[in-house]
């Protein structure tokens, strides 16, 4: 489809030896939210700063809002609005002054950019801290500012890259909100997150990458679905009661349950009052129980699905790092 | 370009506003040069010999050089500080100039290299400078060039501040590269004072063709071909530099 938002074709990048993106392909609707998914160092921050300009792709193509990424860049850079894991704000200047000084850069008339700030700075809760600056802001208030600036001119495009990582979860839940609320109004997002919950929260469809590939799509319920949907585990009082456990709880499993140690994994796809069953079934049976929890999947249980792998935690983006500033 | 412009003063004025807020930005354009002309004028003074000048009168239009041509400095680390920040891959992914970033840094730095200037001539002639034999001309036209070569250093500064990953390399590159070359030149002592192997260093060094420019043209001392190489020097450094800078501001992405 030609009037995608984002058409990303063949995207290749590489700092050095390392081959941060080996050749992605992927599309956005217009209006819609598109979910990068991956662990540190996957290739998504690199795919970011391609579709922003920010970044030469060595090979690929990219278009953003019917723009190409390296032949329009200029005029690409008036649709689009950028936030991300940096944060970044001038913490010199107050919210209000860092926010006018965006909308003038954007070109907009100084009265309009004042303007403009003020209404932000009411849409994102920041208005009794719209005259500080903005180094006296916490964590949070300080990426609320930091999408505030990317959406000064309600760009078309709005690409966020890892807008919680490092926010507590208060500050998380917060910050979903303000994206969920702030993003409904026509614009396409492409956002990026190490947090399946968050991209299942957020995102219409989910492009899960690793070391550079596109290593899964789809909506969230469809990779649930590869995952295996969620589980219920068992801890048992008696290892001994294993054989009776399995039997009680195949009927409330969709496949085998299996046994871990003193722990019995159940996948199930009902959610609904499905503890409360297995509890009466293994009461039934006569199992007595340690624990009992029902565990929605994690990025860790995709990343095993889908590749075999753990998603490995490495040192922050260290496969991103251009070397060049790396001093 | 009107939009490179109005891009270059909007930046520039977020600069500004920073500084009173940043208090050891501003002790470092009042304080530092302070101490430093009265170090030399009182430690120093009595044991550098000078012939035919006191050594402030000596000393200032060198002191004046040093300090306005560090004065970029802040150039240095404010831009470092905005790529580590990610601040320059906002600003790069805005439709704005693609040069405003880095003139509206060295066009803040002229401001406060005035404003440098001021406090250096206040604390000069409370120490007892004085001008000798010129005109008003030609205090003027060592003023402009002072601040011509402190521009310059902006454009090096930059190019620092976007090699660096944090302030303090910043900090430490412009310290161990730039500063030991003032020392190396005629801005504390005269280069006739120094060893062979050194003198030659210094009488080439641009710090001393600054300095003496200066001195002729507030001291009238020989001018030689010195007031006109300092705009040489300052012309070619800013001709490498500024380009550099733009070309490294046009790649530079965040860690």
């Amino acid at each position: 489809m030609t009037d995608d938002a984002i058409v990303v074709e063949g995207l290749e990048k590489s700092y050095g030896n390392v081959r941060a993106l080996c050749g992605i392909d992927f599309t956005a609707r217009p209006g819609s939210v598109l979910g990068l998914l991956g662990p540190n160092g996957a290739g998504k921050t690199t795919a970011v700063r391609i579709l922003t300009t920010l970044l030469e792709p060595d090979a690929g193509t990219a278009r953003v809002a019917g723009l190409d990424v390296v032949k329009d860049a200029a005029a690409l850079r008036a649709k689009i609005g950028l936030a991300g894991q940096y944060a970044a704000i001038d913490e010199n200047l107050t919210g209000f002054e860092n926010l006018e000084m965006v909308g003038e850069l954007y070109h907009m008339p100084r009265a309009q950019a004042r303007e403009r700030a003020d209404e932000l700075l009411e849409q994102f809760d920041l208005v009794d801290a719209a005259k500080r600056p903005a180094k006296t802001y916490s964590g949070g208030m300080r990426r609320r500012l930091d999408l505030a600036a990317a959406l000064v001119y309600r760009p078309p495009v709005l690409f966020l890259d890892e807008p919680t990582t490092g926010l507590d979860p208060r500050s998380r839940l917060s910050m979903w909100e303000t994206i969920e609320s702030r993003t409904e109004a026509g614009s396409t997002v492409l956002l990026t997150t190490q947090y399946l919950e968050e991209a299942d929260r957020l995102a219409d469809r989910i492009v899960v990458i690793d070391h550079g590939n596109v290593i899964a799509e789809g909506t969230s319920d469809e990779l649930k679905d590869r995952v295996g949907g969620e589980r219920l585990e068992v801890v048992l009082e008696d290892p001994a009661d294993a054989e009776a456990a399995l039997s009680a709880l195949a009927e409330v499993s969709d496949e085998r349950p299996k046994l871990e140690d003193r722990t019995v994994m159940a996948p199930v796809r009902r959610r609904s009052g499905v503890i409360a069953d297995a509890v009466l079934r293994l009461h039934g049976a006569g199992v007595g129980i340690d624990d009992i929890t029902l565990r929605r999947p994690t990025l860790d249980d995709v990343f095993l699905a889908l590749t075999g792998h753990r998603a490995e935690e490495e040192p922050e983006e260290q496969a991103e790092q251009p070397e060049e500033v790396a001093a | 370009m009107s939009s490179t412009v109005s891009d270059t003063l909007v930046l520039a004025r977020r600069n500004l506003k920073r500084i009173p807020r940043q208090p050891d930005l501003l002790i470092a354009y009042t304080i530092q040069p302070v101490m430093f002309v009265l170090l030399f004028v009182y430690v120093f003074g009595g044991a550098i010999s000078t012939p035919g000048f006191d050594y402030v009168d000596f000393l200032m239009p060198g002191i004046i050089v040093q300090s306005i041509a560090f004065g970029g400095f802040v150039t240095a680390l404010g831009l470092s500080e905005d790529v580590k920040k990610g601040l320059i891959d906002r600003f790069r992914s805005l439709p704005m100039s693609r040069g405003a970033v880095l003139a509206g840094r060295t066009f803040s730095d002229i401001l406060l290299n005035c404003l440098s200037l001021v406090v250096l001539f206040a604390v000069g002639f409370a120490a007892g400078f004085n001008f000798i034999d010129t005109t008003a001309g030609q205090v003027i036209l060592g003023l402009v060039l002072v601040l011509l070569m402190g521009y310059a250093f902006s454009w090096i500064f930059a190019l620092v501040g976007l090699f660096s990953s944090s302030p303090e390399t910043a900090n430490s590159i412009g310290f161990t590269l730039i500063f030991p070359l003032t020392f190396a030149s005629s801005v504390f002592v005269p280069a006739e004072s120094m060893p062979d192997g050194l003198r030659q260093f210094a009488e080439a060094n641009p710090f001393t063709t600054w300095s003496d420019a200066i001195r002729s043209l507030w001291l009238g001392t020989p001018a030689n071909t010195d007031v006109w190489m300092s705009f040489v020097w300052c012309v070619v450094l800013t001709a490498i530099f500024a380009p550099l800078a733009v070309a490294r501001y046009r790649r530079v992405t965040a860690n």
